[in-house]
Formats: C-alpha cells, sequence, structure tokens
C-alpha cells in the first residue's frame, strides 16, 4: 500500500516536471456579460488556444459589480486578472498593458482609430491599450403599434426633444398608456440629450466643468417632465444613489411609447416583444447642440501586472483581427467599433427582420455624434461626473433639492472630487 | 379591556376556547400569511415565463401560450381564441402580426390565410412550469464545483468559527485573570464595526497573507466574528462553577473539562450560532466577490450572479436562481429548528 | 462525530496540560483565548486600527503609504455645518441626509421590531397547539439572507406587483410604492421588521418561560388584575431579556444597509440612504472612491454606537439599584 502511493507521488512528479517543461502560460480573462458575449468569447478562444498551444485561456464570469467595483481595488493592490472586460475605459488607465510592442500598430489604428483614445492617458499618449469590443450607442426607441394606434405622426429625423414630448404625451392620451417617455437612469444616458442642448461639459482648456446653461437647462426641462408625467418618475425617483436602473420591462410591455436607452437593447427587444408590437429606433432628438447620443460601450483590456503581456498580446490582437471581430460582433449582436468589419456590414446571426434593421439604423446614428459626446466618453474621470449627475438631478426630481440647488452641489461635488483625485 | 389583557398575561393552563384564543388563533394565522406568504409567492413566481412574470394583473399559477404544430411551418405556431368579427368563437394559429392585424391560419385548414384584427383575438394557455428559468441556470455553469466551494466554505468556516469562539468564550467566562475585562471590551467593541465598512482594509490583509482566489480567504475572515464569543459567554456564565470545582478535584486538566463538560453543556448555544454561522456563509456574497475572482473558486452566491450585466437584468432567471440559494437554508432549518428554538431561547434568556 | 474528534481532543490536550502545569489554571485562559485573538486581530481588530489610519489621510490611493497625512480633515468636512438639522447647510449634505434618515429609521424599527416581537412572544407563550411550528414560521425570514428579503419585497411592491394587483382588484387605484419617499422609507422599516423580528421573538419568548408559574398563581390569588400582573411582574422580571434585545437590536439597526440598499437603492433621491450605505459608496462603490471620508464616517458611526451601547447599559445598572 505504501509502496504504491510512493509510485504515484513518483509519477505524479515525473509528470508535472513533464508539463514544466512545456509549460502553458495560464491567462486569465474576466469577463462580464450584457447577453452572451462571454460565451462567445470562450468559444472564440477556444480556437485561438488550438492554435496557440503554449497559452491557456480562462474566461472567468463574474457579475458586473466585480468589475465596476472590485477590480479597480484588486488592481491598486496589485493583484487582478490579466485581462479583463472594462467599461471604466480611460478610469483605469494607469493599470493598462501597452500593447503597441506586440500587435502590428497600422492595422490596429486603421481598424480603431476613434475609440484607441479612449483608453489613453492623455494628449500624447499614442500607445494601444484596448480593443473597444462592444460599441453601444444612446438614443431612442419607439412603440410604433402606439403610433399607428393613436393615428399620430412619427416626428421627423430633425424633430426636438419638445415635439417628441408632445407626440409621445398625445400617442399616451390617445391609447391609455400608463407612460409617454422615459429614460434609463444613469449619468451616461442624460448626457447626450444635455449636449443637444448645448452642454459643453468641459471648459476651452479642457478641464470637466460638467454644469452650464445648456446642461442647466437640459436638467429643469428633464425634472418638469419628470414631475408632470411626461417621462415615467419611477425609473429615477425609484432608486437612490448611483444606482442603475433601466425601463426596458415598461417597454416590453407595451406600457411605454418614447424610451431613450440604448443599442443594445435590441436582442432583448428581439427576443422579448417578439410578436406583441412593432418597436423602432429613432436615435436621439435634436436641439441647439446637435441630435447627439452618447457613444459608449466596454472594451477588452490586459493589465500591466501579467506575468505573460506576450501571451496577453496575443489573446487580445486574436480578437481584434477583422474575421473574428465579425464573428463575435454577429455572434453577440453589437455594433462594431472596427473600422472594416463595419464598412462591410455585419450579418448578424438568428435575428428577426425587426432587429436587424434596428441595429443598422444604430449604426447609422455614429455619425451625428457630438465631438463632445466623444471627449466625454473618453475622459478618466466621467464615471465620477456620472455619478454626481444621477444623484443630484434625481434629488431635484423628487424635492430634495431645488434644480438650482441641485445643479450647485453637483459642481462643488465635482470640484471635490477633482480635488482628492490629483 | 381586562380579557386582552388577560390574553396577555396568560401562560399554559386548560379550558376551552374562548374569544381570547380566537384572537390568539387569527394573530398566528395572520403570522403565516405574512411571514410565508411572500416567500410562497417568490416560488411560484419563478416557475414563470419572462412574459408571464410581466403580465399585470399577474395571476397565481404559471400559465404558457398553447401552441400547433401545423404542415408547412418548422416552429410550433402560438393558438388564439377568437372573441369577435367574423371568426368569432374559432380556434386559429397566428402566422405573424403586423400592425394591428394579425394573419392567422385555422389549423384545419393550412391553405387559407385569414386576417384578424389584434384586439379581437385572446391567446389560449394552459397551465404550464417554466422549468426552463432553472435548467437554463444548469447550463450556464458547473453547478456541482460552485456547491461543493459553497458547501467547503460553509462547513469548515462553521467548525473553526464554533471551535475558536467557543474557546474564547470559556476563557472569558470561566477564568478570572488579568485583562478579561479589556478582552472582553474589545470583543463587544468591534460588534459595532459592520464588515461592510473595512472592506479595503481586510481586503489589503487577506491580499498581504496570500489569500486571495483560496477558499480559505472567505474562510478564514469569517470565522472571527464578535457575535459568537459574545453569544456563547453569555450562555456559558450560567453554567455552575460548581461542576468544574468538581472535576478538577477529580484531577480533570482544563482541556478536559472544556471538552467533556463545557461544550456538551453548551450545546444548545453552540447549535444556535451553528445554524447563525451556516447561514452566515451561505448568504455570504460581497466578501467572496472580492476575494474570489476565478471561476473555479466561486461559490454557488457568485456563480448565480455571474450573468447580471451591466445593462440588463432578467426578472425570471433572478428569481429562479433566489429560490435556489434559499433551498439549503430551507433544508437546514427544517432539520434544526428544534435546535434553534431551544438554543436561542437559552442564550439570550441570560 | 465525537469518536473521531476523541484522539485529536487527546493530543491537544497534551500541550495544553503541560502549560497548565506550568503557569497555573487561571493563566491558561490565554491559551484558549490565543487562537480566537490572532483571528480576531488580524481580521476583526486590525482593519479597524487601518480604518483609522485612512480617517487621517486623504486622496484616493489604495495603498496606505501612498496617501497624504491630512489629520482631522476629513472629519472636519463632515461636520462642517451651520446648521445640523438641515442638510442642505452642510458641505457632505448626504452624509447628514444619511444621519437623519438613520435616527428616525432606528427610532422606528426598534420601536416596532420589539413591540410585535414581544407581542409574538406573549401569543406564543400561551397555551397553544402546535408551538413549535408557528415559532418556525416567525423566525424564518431570520435565515433569508438580505438580498432575497430585499427581491421578495420588491417583488411584491413593484408597479406590476401583486399588491397593486390586490388594490386593483377591490377597487382603489395602482400605487407606486417605491417612487414615494415616505412610503419607500414605511416599506423599509416594514421589510427590517419581517426580516429579523422572529429572532428577538425567540430570545424574548424564552425569557417569558423562565417566569415561574407559581408567581402568576399567587397574583392569582391576590385578584390582581391581568394588567397589573402583566405591568408588575412580567416586565419587570422580562427587563433582562428586554435589555439584551434593545441592545442587540439597537446595534443591528444602526448598522441597516444590504436589505434596503437591495430594496431601495437608498432612494427616492436620498430617503432611505442610511450611515453605512453613505459609507459604502463614498468609500468602496463609488467614483472617486474617498476612503478617507468613508473611514471617518466608519468612526463616528461606531463612536455613536458604542456611547449608545454603554448608555442603556449604565441605565439598566441604575434601574437594578434603584
Amino acid at each position: 500500500m505504501k509502496k504504491s502511493i510512493m509510485t504515484t507521488t513518483a509519477l505524479a512528479a515525473l509528470f508535472m516536471a513533464g508539463g514544466m517543461a512545456a509549460q502553458a502560460q495560464e491567462v486569465r480573462f474576466m469577463c462580464y456579460s450584457d447577453g452572451n458575449e462571454c460565451e462567445v468569447y470562450d468559444d472564440v478562444l477556444t480556437r485561438f488556444e488550438a492554435e496557440n498551444p503554449g497559452i491557456d485561456v480562462i474566461v472567468d464570469v463574474v457579475p458586473y459589480q466585480a468589475i465596476l467595483e472590485n477590480l479597480p481595488v484588486q488592481l491598486a493592490a496589485g493583484s487582478g486578472p490579466d485581462i479583463a472586460k472594462v467599461t471604466d475605459l480611460g478610469g483605469l488607465h494607469e493599470y493598462y498593458l501597452d500593447l503597441a510592442p506586440y500587435v502590428d500598430r497600422d492595422y490596429w489604428e486603421a481598424s480603431f482609430g476613434g475609440t484607441l483614445d479612449w483608453y489613453r492617458g492623455g494628449a500624447g499618449d499614442d500607445g494601444l491599450y484596448g480593443l473597444h469590443s462592444q460599441l453601444t450607442i444612446t438614443g431612442a426607441y419607439i412603440n410604433r403599434t402606439l403610433f399607428d394606434q393613436a393615428g399620430v405622426d412619427v416626428p421627423g429625423a430633425d424633430a426636438t426633444w419638445e415635439d417628441w414630448a408632445a407626440a409621445s404625451r398625445a400617442v399616451a392620451e390617445a391609447t391609455g398608456t400608463q407612460f409617454p417617455m422615459a429614460m434609463d437612469r444613469s449619468g451616461h444616458r442624460i448626457a447626450g440629450p444635455a449636449i443637444s442642448y448645448g452642454a459643453q461639459l468641459f471648459d476651452e482648456d479642457g478641464n470637466p466643468i460638467l454644469v452650464d446653461e445648456g446642461f442647466t437647462n437640459y436638467v429643469r426641462q428633464f425634472v418638469e417632465w419628470n414631475q408632470d408625467g411626461t417621462m415615467a418618475r419611477d425609473v429615477w425617483a425609484g432608486q437612490g444613489g448611483s444606482t442603475y436602473q433601466d425601463a426596458a420591462q415598461e417597454f416590453v410591455n407595451g406600457e411605454l411609447v418614447y424610451y431613450y436607452s440604448g443599442s443594445w437593447q435590441v436582442s432583448r427587444f428581439d427576443r422579448d416583444i417578439g410578436d406583441f408590437f412593432d418597436w423602432q429606433v429613432v436615435g436621439s432628438p435634436c436641439g441647439d447642440g446637435g441630435c447627439t447620443g452618447m457613444p459608449g460601450g466596454a472594451g477588452i483590456v490586459g493589465f500591466s501586472q501579467t506575468q505573460h503581456p506576450e501571451a496577453v498580446a496575443a489573446v487580445i490582437d486574436y480578437l481584434a483581427q477583422e474575421d473574428v471581430y465579425a464573428e463575435v460582433t454577429a455572434r453577440t449582436r453589437n455594433i462594431p467599433a472596427h473600422a472594416a468589419v463595419a464598412a462591410a456590414g455585419v450579418e448578424y446571426e438568428d435575428t428577426s427582420p425587426q432587429a436587424a434593421a434596428a441595429l443598422n439604423a444604430w449604426a447609422a446614428q455614429v455619425p451625428n455624434i457630438s465631438p463632445i459626446a466623444y471627449a466625454y466618453q473618453g475622459y478618466a474621470g466621467n464615471r465620477a461626473m456620472f455619478g454626481i449627475t444621477v444623484q443630484r438631478v434625481t434629488q431635484a426630481i423628487v424635492g430634495e433639492l431645488t434644480v438650482d440647488e441641485a445643479m450647485d452641489r453637483a459642481v462643488s461635488d465635482l470640484a471635490d472630487a477633482m480635488a482628492e483625485t490629483q | 379591556m381586562g380579557k386582552i389583557v388577560e390574553f396577555m398575561t396568560r401562560t399554559r393552563g386548560g379550558g376551552k376556547m374562548d374569544w381570547t384564543d380566537w384572537l390568539t388563533y387569527c394573530y398566528l394565522v395572520l403570522g403565516i400569511l405574512l411571514m410565508f406568504g411572500p416567500v410562497i409567492w417568490l416560488v411560484l413566481s419563478s416557475f414563470k415565463t419572462e412574459a408571464d412574470l410581466q403580465r399585470f394583473p399577474p395571476r397565481f399559477l404559471p400559465y404558457a401560450q398553447e401552441t400547433v404544430m401545423v404542415d408547412g411551418y418548422e416552429d410550433p405556431l402560438p393558438l388564439f381564441q377568437i372573441t369577435a368579427g367574423e371568426y368569432e368563437g374559432r380556434t386559429l394559429a397566428q402566422l405573424r402580426r403586423v400592425g394591428l392585424v394579425a394573419q392567422m391560419i385555422d389549423p384545419a385548414d393550412p391553405e387559407t390565410r385569414l386576417r384578424v384584427d389584434i384586439s379581437n383575438r385572446e391567446p389560449l394557455e394552459h397551465l404550464s412550469l417554466a422549468v426552463e428559468n432553472y435548467t437554463g441556470l444548469f447550463e450556464r455553469f458547473n453547478f456541482l464545483r460552485f456547491l461543493w466551494n459553497s458547501t467547503f466554505i460553509t462547513v469548515m468556516a462553521t467548525v473553526i468559527m464554533l471551535l475558536v469562539n467557543s474557546m474564547a468564550a470559556f476563557a472569558l467566562s470561566k477564568y478570572k485573570f488579568r485583562g478579561r475585562m479589556t478582552v472582553l471590551a474589545i470583543v463587544i467593541g468591534t460588534l459595532m464595526i459592520p464588515q461592510t465598512v473595512v472592506l479595503v482594509p481586510l481586503f489589503l490583509i487577506t491580499q498581504q497573507l496570500g489569500m486571495l482566489n483560496s477558499l480559505w480567504g472567505v474562510i478564514i475572515p469569517g470565522a472571527a466574528t464578535p457575535t459568537g464569543v459574545f453569544l456563547l459567554r453569555q450562555y456559558m456564565i450560567t453554567i455552575p462553577d460548581e461542576i468544574l470545582d468538581a472535576a478538577r478535584m477529580d484531577k480533570a486538566s482544563e482541556w478536559k473539562i472544556f471538552w467533556r463538560i463545557i461544550l456538551p453543556l453548551s450545546a444548545p448555544a453552540i447549535a444556535v450560532l451553528a445554524i447563525l454561522a451556516i447561514m452566515w456563509r451561505w448568504n455570504d456574497f460581497l466578501w467572496p466577490l472580492i476575494v474570489l475572482s476565478q471561476t473555479e473558486n466561486f461559490t454557488l452566491q457568485l456563480a448565480l450572479n455571474s450573468f447580471q450585466g451591466e445593462l440588463n437584468t432578467e426578472w425570471s432567471s433572478l428569481l429562479a436562481m433566489t429560490v435556489l440559494t434559499l433551498l439549503p437554508i430551507a433544508l437546514v432549518f427544517m432539520f434544526l429548528q428544534k435546535y434553534i428554538a431551544t438554543g436561542i431561547a437559552s442564550t439570550g434568556g441570560k | 462525530m465525537l469518536s473521531i474528534l476523541s484522539p485529536i481532543m487527546r493530543i491537544i490536550e497534551i500541550p495544553l496540560q503541560a502549560l497548565q502545569r506550568r503557569f497555573g489554571i487561571q493563566r491558561l485562559a490565554w491559551a484558549f483565548l490565543l487562537p480566537n485573538l490572532v483571528l480576531f486581530g488580524l481580521f476583526a481588530f486590525l482593519p479597524i486600527i487601518l480604518n483609522v489610519i485612512y480617517a487621517l489621510t486623504g486622496g484616493d490611493n489604495v495603498l496606505l503609504g501612498d496617501r497624504p497625512f491630512v489629520g482631522m480633515q476629513n472629519f472636519q468636512t463632515l461636520g462642517a455645518c451651520s446648521n445640523y438639522l438641515d442638510p442642505n447647510t452642510c458641505t457632505k449634505d448626504l452624509f447628514w441626509r444619511a444621519v437623519w434618515n438613520t435616527v428616525w429609521f432606528v427610532t422606528l424599527q426598534v420601536g416596532f421590531m420589539v413591540g410585535f416581537a414581544l407581542l409574538t412572544a406573549l401569543v406564543l407563550n400561551r397555551d397553544i397547539r402546535a408551538r413549535g411550528f408557528f415559532r418556525g414560521v416567525f423566525f424564518f425570514p431570520v435565515l433569508l439572507s438580505p438580498v432575497v428579503v430585499a427581491l421578495i419585497w420588491k417583488w411584491i411592491l413593484q408597479r406590476n406587483g401583486v399588491l397593486n394587483a390586490g388594490l386593483e382588484a377591490m377597487g382603489y387605484d395602482s400605487f407606486a410604492w417605491l417612487v414615494d419617499r415616505g412610503w419607500a422609507f414605511t416599506w423599509s422599516v416594514f421589510l427590517s421588521v419581517w426580516a429579523h423580528m422572529g429572532f428577538y421573538t425567540l430570545i424574548l419568548l424564552a425569557g417569558l418561560q423562565a417566569i415561574p408559574r407559581d408567581v402568576y398563581e399567587a397574583a392569582l390569588m391576590d385578584r390582581a388584575s391581568p394588567w397589573r400582573s402583566f405591568t408588575k411582574i412580567t416586565l419587570p422580571l422580562l427587563s433582562p431579556t428586554l435589555l439584551v434585545v434593545l441592545v442587540l437590536a439597537l446595534i443591528k439597526s444602526v448598522q441597516v444597509f444590504e436589505e434596503v440598499f437591495a430594496f431601495t437603492g437608498g432612494g427616492p433621491g436620498s430617503a432611505t440612504t442610511f450611515m453605512i450605505q453613505f459609507i459604502y459608496q463614498t468609500g468602496f462603490a463609488g467614483a472617486p472612491r474617498l476612503f478617507g471620508l468613508a473611514a471617518a464616517a466608519s468612526i463616528l458611526l461606531a463612536l455613536v454606537l458604542v456611547l449608545l451601547t454603554a448608555l442603556q447599559l449604565w441605565a439598566n445598572r441604575r434601574n437594578v439599584d434603584g
């Protein structure tokens, strides 16, 4: 008995030694899913592993909360994964691995142009840090069937927020629908409309100011709409802090005429609404500052504390290749950030004509995006600004503060945040 | 008035049912409704499809729409009862819906397409458990692995905590040594600071000890709760010192006194603490989420939450997930509820 | 089980016996305390000490070495108020909103919870059938995780929830319960009482059952009214138990966080934002992470709790003495 144990141990040791010789580099990929993203990555990366026997990629699927709250603390303490799918693109910049030494710079710059800046530390930084895997655009959906039932004309592409509010109210009244409009509870969502109203968000030197006349005007309008029932009050007023809240359920139920959210809702609507009613993407309404939504999304980054920078770069570069990127985009039903993939058009898998039309309608919105919106999305401190916006605007909606008080608080919150991070 | 008060003071005594007894039972029935009702509603809801969940007003039991296979169509078609108009009273299958009009066919006569106003049709439904809410969860991940991790953490943390805490409680309740009050004060003092507010320092310490991404990183910090020491001490104080003295006369070592006398006598209190510890560790989410970031170490709570994305939450999966994590606790409760009662009774009462 | 553990216990006995011979019985206590003190020191006490250091430093760096010393600045920022009763006049208005919300919450929650727990204990102490079952019924919610508790009630109270369906069936309008500040707060208190009442009920029930029956019988002989025997016998004899219940309930109530956070997210606005949520969001979940400010707030919180507990114990001692 004792002898057999000895033999097993010796054998195991031998295997270990053998394993050491051709040691696989283990790469940890911390991933979160809005739909099926992590499954698709896992599947695609299996092929990568077959092509690169030395690299073993393990996809750890975690709750989004772990990416948002825990990952930064882990990184700051010097631990954490090798690769992650993140959304605080600029905020985590200091931990990124520069992929430039390992990949084809020309290909990356030609393919990902604009989005590369979102991951960079500022002007003069030309590193390649992140693969923008999931481009999103904020904008609105309408319940087309309700419009038809009410006999109200759908406002055109240059319609303003007021036009849409009037039309939505008319539809809701005629059809007995509970809510005319709703917007996700998020500082990112409200930024697009605010920019359309003339908000600049940054001063001439590029320092964040958040509040200016245009911003205040939109907030005032938004608060008023929340109070008079034009906007579904539940969404913003039903939460506290900077907690995210959407109104997708109300829209799916047909209780909502006009829903300002973003491109990521397409596959959910396609699945959950099915045959219940017709829905349509209408993009962002217009104002003095344009008709802009906010770009956004998630990206895949490597971290500089990794033991295997080359393997990490190889994995990310693999996902950046045109055919792989196109496949992942099609399977996850996202909008491509890859120039060539976008130009060629994506053939989405298993989508209804309605959803395919919606995805293409979103892609068509990209040119409308204001440069301010791009700058805001790329600004490293934007998460703080989003949080402040949501917190203070909600307080104005529920009546804890007046709009002016709320805006004053937002300004001082921003100043505090800037002082602490410098 | 007198009767009400009598009802409040009466202890066990015989007699027939008078109205105070009725009042008592009314209160108890109300209690059942209020305490169990919500949980039962949750369990029932977890068997509904996403579409059924979003229905208002909600229905008590889960339903699904009837479908029928028709020649010439790959997928089963949903069935509707026509309530008004030209085809009133017929049961038709829907092909598709365009705007306010549905294209329907009679399953017996698939060739003829009929146009029906959508307000004139009602879906045909039957009772059906949406088991896919659950099976979907199992397909997403390696359930057994996570169940094992959760069980291992819960069992180990509970055992370690019970042993270490009961030793400390023994020392604090049965010895008179210098520094006793200081230790006790520190224990009670730390009771005032919940783990949530020291997450960052705790994380740094755990990292320095090399316990990140290891189940021990969840087990060991979890074993250091002041509540356990406090509860056990309160109980052990009530054990008469004479028993210890008698044992010492018989030349029993202190460890033997602890092991052979104190522990068995404290069984009810230990049972309570065991149940509380099982519950705490099993339900733990925030701390494991920070310590464990690699899938093979995930607990059930983490795994079940891992599909919560930034932008979307599905009620159907969420409810099914909740019921799943609730089950083991409910089982522990059923088996141990007798001990819970007597145990808490004897701990707190002193 | 015991037979497996016995040999292990005997092995542990050997070094302990040696220690006992060397140092004597009373000082052996430290040997029993040691394992707990090590764990406790590392994972409960040390974090609190580090927290104090965080409170005295600024910036948003996690590592203590990178954080500049700022002295009492974090405390001053928290305390900068021209009128403490009006959070709008404070620099950190959200902190003071959280403070006042917590004060209200604790008052109402502890009051209702102890009241209902006492009533339930009195009911369960009567001569009823299936007492074990009913005891279990009231205790059951204690076992649910805070997130589950929140989810259950959110599911019931949501706009399309079963409560509104019931209201509409009875001819009333449905109501957005968690969008109204007052109602969201009320439901938070309710949910918290619902989830924790069972624990205190059992403790009080035990206290009631420990009261000897013959005391009541004597009272009955004296024709004391039931109300009199409740106030003159039950309450005084129950008071040590009530004290334990009050202290524990108070500490837990001030620390309210997870269930309400999962329930309302602290809203509407900041109507149900309590101390721990403020600390959690300032120091951990928000952007930027102000660890110093959060740590300072947590120290203030702990001080208040220590003070409250000491006050209660002192009041009790006076009662007993007097």
